[in-house]
């Protein structure tokens, strides 16, 4: 076996190159593939969100299915500032919440997603973006036309620890959220406590968390506070003129 | 070299290779190898299963590999070939989940990056791979893999049962009326420490029957 120095760099740089183009070209081809992943896997939970697209599973067309739905229920999206204000020039569904929420109030594009059931009645969902223990929890929380009763949230993580923080995204702990509401009755916005299971009597603004994911639990709480927090403007004014 | 070359593809010590790592040459249960992974994802069944099944891709086409290469690997940096050539498996398998299965690849997550730090598959490279033809790499590479996963899978059937009271997310104990009657799930089955306690429990059971692994002094 030759053991000299050039031989050995020869090698490794010929193993680097032709590794690096592999990996290159096999990214390159699957990336359309995975991009649509990644979209039909939002309109699905946007969807969920107000209970839509249920069969999603059973579908053999699964994306069609999706984007049918989708066409079918979510009737307007926008992005708002914010105090609240519209802003036309940014498409609501390519913001990216998680860098949002990073920037500070003042700047954050605020996307706003509006579904429209059979029977008429409007939803408005949010999504939201956050941390858990180990990585980002996310997921899109749908409320009802008065902007403050919860209709259903989806939640979901990237790295939660199986058994423990990662049943946040179980039907069990989700909707527990239906019918709680973000602000009080003097209409002070006081968002959603997690709090450890039996320790504070069930209200309209506690759910119960996740035993032995308590810092999971605790990072949807604040993911809550703070992104549907900054929508409270345009709540109040969402509110204002409907009366 | 002739007389390997006739050699059947499933001669008597080529499913030896194949079967030795399930039982006398596990490597969780003998070698005590890989017991990282196997604490990080046996709590449920499915994702279990996955890594399983990710693992005897990745370890056999790594020994296929290096053996291919096992002449022209230069002695002093086989070491960063093997990782090389591990870390772009595992990328190639986390790419294709994403684009084919992406709801598993949501699930498994991290998981499946962590198959580079896999000791075993390495292990393998070096004490087989680096040394051998191609096909008995490759039955070598499958074996272990095999021995791992199914460890994984009986470690991952238990602490759910016993901590979820679910065996893939199907609630078994629930359709059972156990908790009609006072039953109540096992939270600490979900914590890492009991994923070591139940490999020693499968480590106790299989030297009970199996003689042979129990060292003399």
């Amino acid at each position: 076996m030759k053991q000299n120095n050039t031989y050995i760099f020869l090698y490794s740089s010929a193993m680097v190159v032709i590794v690096a183009a592999i990996l290159s070209v096999v990214a390159t081809v699957l990336r359309p593939y995975q991009e649509l992943n990644i979209e039909i896997a939002k309109k699905l939970d946007i969807l969920r969100s107000v209970e839509k697209a249920e069969q999603a599973q059973e579908m053999r067309d699964r994306n069609a299915y999706v984007e049918e739905e989708y066409a079918r229920y979510i009737v307007d999206s926008y992005v708002i500032d914010h105090l609240g204000e519209r802003r036309d020039d940014i498409d609501a569904f390519g913001v990216n919440v998680r860098e949002e929420m990073r920037k500070p109030l003042e700047e954050r594009n605020l996307p706003v997603f509006v579904a429209q059931d059979d029977d008429g009645s409007e939803y408005y969902i949010f999504p939201v973006h956050g941390r858990g223990l180990w990585g980002p929890v996310y997921g899109y929380v749908a409320l009802e036309g008065d902007l403050n009763t919860i209709f259903g949230v989806i939640f979901d993580h990237d790295s939660e620890t199986p058994g423990l923080g990662a049943e946040i995204n179980t039907a069990r702990f989700e909707n527990q959220f239906k019918g709680k509401k973000l602000f009080d009755e003097t209409g002070e916005f006081v968002s959603i406590s997690i709090i450890k299971p039996g320790a504070v009597p069930p209200g309209d603004h506690n759910v119960d968390g996740i035993s032995g994911g308590t810092i999971t639990s605790q990072g949807v709480e604040e993911m809550l506070y703070d992104v549907l927090g900054s929508y409270r403007t345009y709540f109040r004014n969402q509110k204002n003129s409907e009366i | 070299m002739n007389i390997i070359d006739k050699e059947p593809l499933f001669s008597t010590k080529n499913v030896k290779l194949l079967t030795t790592p399930l039982n006398d040459e596990n490597p969780i249960t003998v070698q005590v190898l890989g017991i990282c992974s196997a604490l990080a994802v046996t709590v449920k069944l499915e994702p279990a299963v996955v890594l399983a099944v990710a693992v005897v891709a990745v370890m056999g086409s790594a020994n296929v590999i290096i053996s291919l290469l096992r002449k022209t690997i230069p002695q002093r940096i086989r070491i960063i070939v093997q990782l090389v050539v591990i870390a772009s498996l595992v990328i190639l398998v986390d790419q294709v989940l994403k684009a084919f299965l992406y709801d598993v690849s949501r699930q498994l997550s991290v998981f499946v990056g962590l198959i580079i730090t896999n000791c075993i598959i390495m292990g393998r490279l070096e004490a087989f791979a680096l040394g051998n033809r191609v096909w008995p790499s490759f039955l070598d590479g499958v074996g272990n893999a095999a021995g791992y996963g199914w460890i994984l899978i009986v470690v991952a059937f238990f602490r759910e049962l016993l901590g979820s009271g679910t065996v893939w997310d199907y609630p078994v104990m629930e359709r059972l009326g156990l908790y009609t009657i006072g039953y109540e799930n096992n939270g600490f089955m979900i914590l890492p420490p009991m994923a070591l306690i139940t490999v020693g429990i499968i480590i106790w059971v299989q030297r009970s029957r199996n003689r042979k692994l129990i060292e003399s002094k």
